[in-house]
């Protein structure tokens, strides 16, 4: 917030989530990253590519390196190697200057301000670019990226409630539709769809889809029923390092993924193996 | 895909019409009775209180007011902020010592040497550091620039270390508990335990004059609204939306694009400039400043009357420091002794019972009375209709 941009008042931005923004739709590249807490290496030699516009479904069992990953991105845990989005770096920036840069992320568990409206968060949210002037100031009425949120992620009606009063699947979205007012180019999301009723998957995976458009997408997510519908590519990962990377059915014949599922019986992942077509 | 009640994406892929979600505030209803409110309690303070009360109980409520508005910062570093200080008797003492400092150059006339200089000191000139509060123009800005420049240095380097919660209220607690040591330690320039005593003039107004107390009343009076008016402004700005959010969700904020130290270093600056004006006008209506009135018992004081009026409300923490100071004296009259464990008691059972203290009670009898959920921005409850879910306190 202390640098003022021309954006700092928001409304002059187009609402990118329709698809009309001319903002530019880059891809994550991830060159030989590892993540290390006193010894132990969760996250070891990863690299992956994630095109433009891509939904990317990173799956694999627990411990794999899933989330530690996503934090590296997001510049929570400290990783060697190489993250670009487009043409910036982001290893070695503190994670507000990450967030910046259009990175979003959510959480395993639901973070909205709870105690604040769907419509203060998004506003919260759409406004890190704002100048101590326009924050010392009330908001008056509602600016458009948020309002275009709000009808994006269908919660117009509630606009006025407190986050803290929504259902599960509504607070994910909220999550989302952060993420758009955010102008987040590249959205991580941690387990979007877990706890959620099949009508709310359904609703999820459409609102990932349209969100697409002008953004790359990568999910984490144990729900293989889920990823069939709406990944367009699968990194699988396991014990830190990338087991098999491709298509759904690509990812789904690979004789390492049958393995690795079948493999540990006892792993909550083997429940619901790819394999269970 | 199945039709979903809400269902997301379906109403986006017409493109949302700008400008048909409802406004964003209720319009004049809540302005009307904020300036109402004011008004009331504007004739409160200068037309029924100075009526009412003799020229004693006057300069004790003045007192009482002073410690109000360290409430006022308090409230809005804790209650929005979720930065639970125990140390704002260092800005209140910075306040009241500069302010002192200058008053007590004054009684001493031009080139003249406090008295306990004299005293204790030794000393044939006057310190070096004490010069520049000769002046007026120095004085008097430093009685609150001084606090928010020191709370600056501090909370730039406590929050960008991200310390917050318990090691947060240990370190400022600490802090008074280091300006105290110091004041003592430097008697002969300080006054020691003693502090500065003796103020007998306010810029030429002689303070033995019942006339003139009741000025220095008013001005604090007119001066705690202001900062009532000052920071109902705060709360309802965008940046008092985006503090209770740091609050909330410090982690979540940051990824949101935001350095929550900084959001949070505006609010504990802003409370310390408080407590360094509130501070300044001690110094006048009691006649006093000494390391007793700033050390860490003031200053868990001054977080007990937040406590027990609401912290996360605009007027909860006036009326609790209010409140509990009058508890004091009345019952320190009546049973001295006891009121040290009258006030831990009050403070625990607010803290087990009443996280949202008496203002949530407002809150919770509206509700039952009217049978329906109270406005979202009341007079007291701004927009917290559950004031009373707040969390422990230091979480």
């Amino acid at each position: 917030m202390s640098e003022r941009t021309e954006h700092s008042e928001g409304r002059e931005r187009m609402p990118s989530q329709h698809g009309m923004s001319g903002e530019r739709l880059d891809g994550l590249s991830v060159r030989d990253v590892r993540v290390s807490f006193d010894g132990f290496t969760a996250v070891d030699g990863v690299s992956l590519e994630v095109p433009a516009g891509d939904i990317r479904f990173l799956i694999g069992p627990n411990g794999a390196g899933k989330t530690t990953l996503v934090d590296a991105i997001t510049g929570l845990v400290r990783a060697t190697g190489s993250i670009r989005f487009g043409d910036d770096e982001l290893l070695g920036r503190p994670v507000h200057r990450i967030s910046r840069l259009g990175i979003g992320r959510t959480f395993q568990t639901s973070t909205v301000f709870e105690e604040l409206s769907v419509l203060q968060n998004l506003d919260i949210a759409a406004g890190a670019r704002r100048g101590w002037a326009t924050l010392a100031r009330r908001r008056r009425g509602v600016p458009d990226e948020v309002a275009a949120a709000l009808e994006t992620i269908g919660l117009a009606e509630r606009a006025e409630h407190l986050a803290g009063t929504l259902a599960h699947g509504q607070k994910q979205w909220l999550e989302i539709g952060m993420l758009l007012v955010q102008d987040a180019r590249l959205l991580l999301l941690d387990e979007p769809v877990a706890g959620m009723s099949h009508e709310e998957r359904d609703a999820t995976g459409a609102l990932l889809e349209l969100v697409s458009r002008d953004r790359t997408v990568v999910v984490i997510e144990h729900d293989m029923d889920f990823l069939r519908r709406f990944a367009r590519s699968v990194t699988v990962l396991h014990a830190g390092r990338v087991l098999s990377e491709g298509t759904v059915a690509q990812v789904q014949a690979d004789p390492r993924v049958q393995e690795v599922y079948l493999g540990h019986p006892v792993d909550a992942g083997s429940t619901r193996t790819p394999l269970e077509a | 895909m199945t039709a979903v009640t809400p269902a997301p994406p379906s109403t986006a892929v017409r493109p949302a019409p700008a400008g048909t979600v409802p406004p964003g505030r209720p319009g004049g209803r809540s302005r009307l009775r904020t300036v109402a409110g004011f008004a009331f309690g504007a004739a409160l303070l200068f037309a029924v209180a100075p009526l009412v009360l003799s020229d004693f109980r006057l300069a004790l409520l003045a007192k009482y007011l002073c410690v109000a508005m360290v409430a006022v910062g308090i409230g809005i570093a804790w209650g929005r902020g979720g930065m639970l200080t125990l140390g704002q008797g260092v800005f209140f003492g910075l306040g009241g010592y500069a302010m002192a400092m200058h008053l007590k150059l004054a009684d001493a006339g031009p080139g003249g040497m406090p008295d306990f200089m004299q005293l204790y000191g030794q000393l044939d000139e006057l310190p070096l550091w004490w010069r520049p509060f000769a002046s007026p123009w120095f004085a008097l800005p430093a009685t609150v620039l001084l606090p928010m420049a020191v709370a600056f240095g501090l909370g730039s380097l406590v929050f960008r270390r991200r310390v917050r919660g318990a090691y947060f209220a240990i370190l400022s607690q600490a802090l008074a508990a280091a300006m105290v040591i110091l004041l003592i330690g430097q008697q002969g320039t300080t006054g020691g335990t003693n502090g500065l005593t003796d103020i007998k003039g306010f810029f030429g107004y002689d303070l033995d004059d019942p006339v003139n107390q009741r000025m220095v009343y008013f001005i604090i009076a007119g001066t705690l609204l202001a900062l009532l008016a000052l920071t109902r402004q705060l709360i309802h700005s965008r940046y008092g939306e985006l503090l209770v959010a740091v609050r909330d969700g410090e982690e979540r904020v940051r990824f949101l694009g935001y350095d929550p130290a900084s959001v949070k270093l505006v609010a504990y600056v802003v409370a310390a400039g408080m407590a360094g004006l509130a501070g300044a006008l001690f110094v006048p209506a009691v006649g006093i400043i000494s390391p007793a009135l700033i050390g860490i018992v003031p200053s868990i004081e001054f977080v007990i009357g937040v406590a027990v009026g609401g912290r996360a409300t605009l007027l909860g923490p006036v009326l609790g420091a209010v409140a509990v100071a009058w508890a004091r004296t009345a019952l320190s009259e009546r049973f001295p002794g006891t009121w040290t464990y009258l006030q831990g008691l009050l403070f625990v059972v607010v803290v087990a019972f009443l996280p949202g203290g008496l203002a949530s009670l407002w809150a919770l009898a509206r509700r039952r009375d009217g049978g329906e959920p109270p406005p979202r921005r009341g007079w007291l409850s701004l927009g917290r209709r559950r004031a009373e879910r707040t969390e422990v306190p230091a979480a």
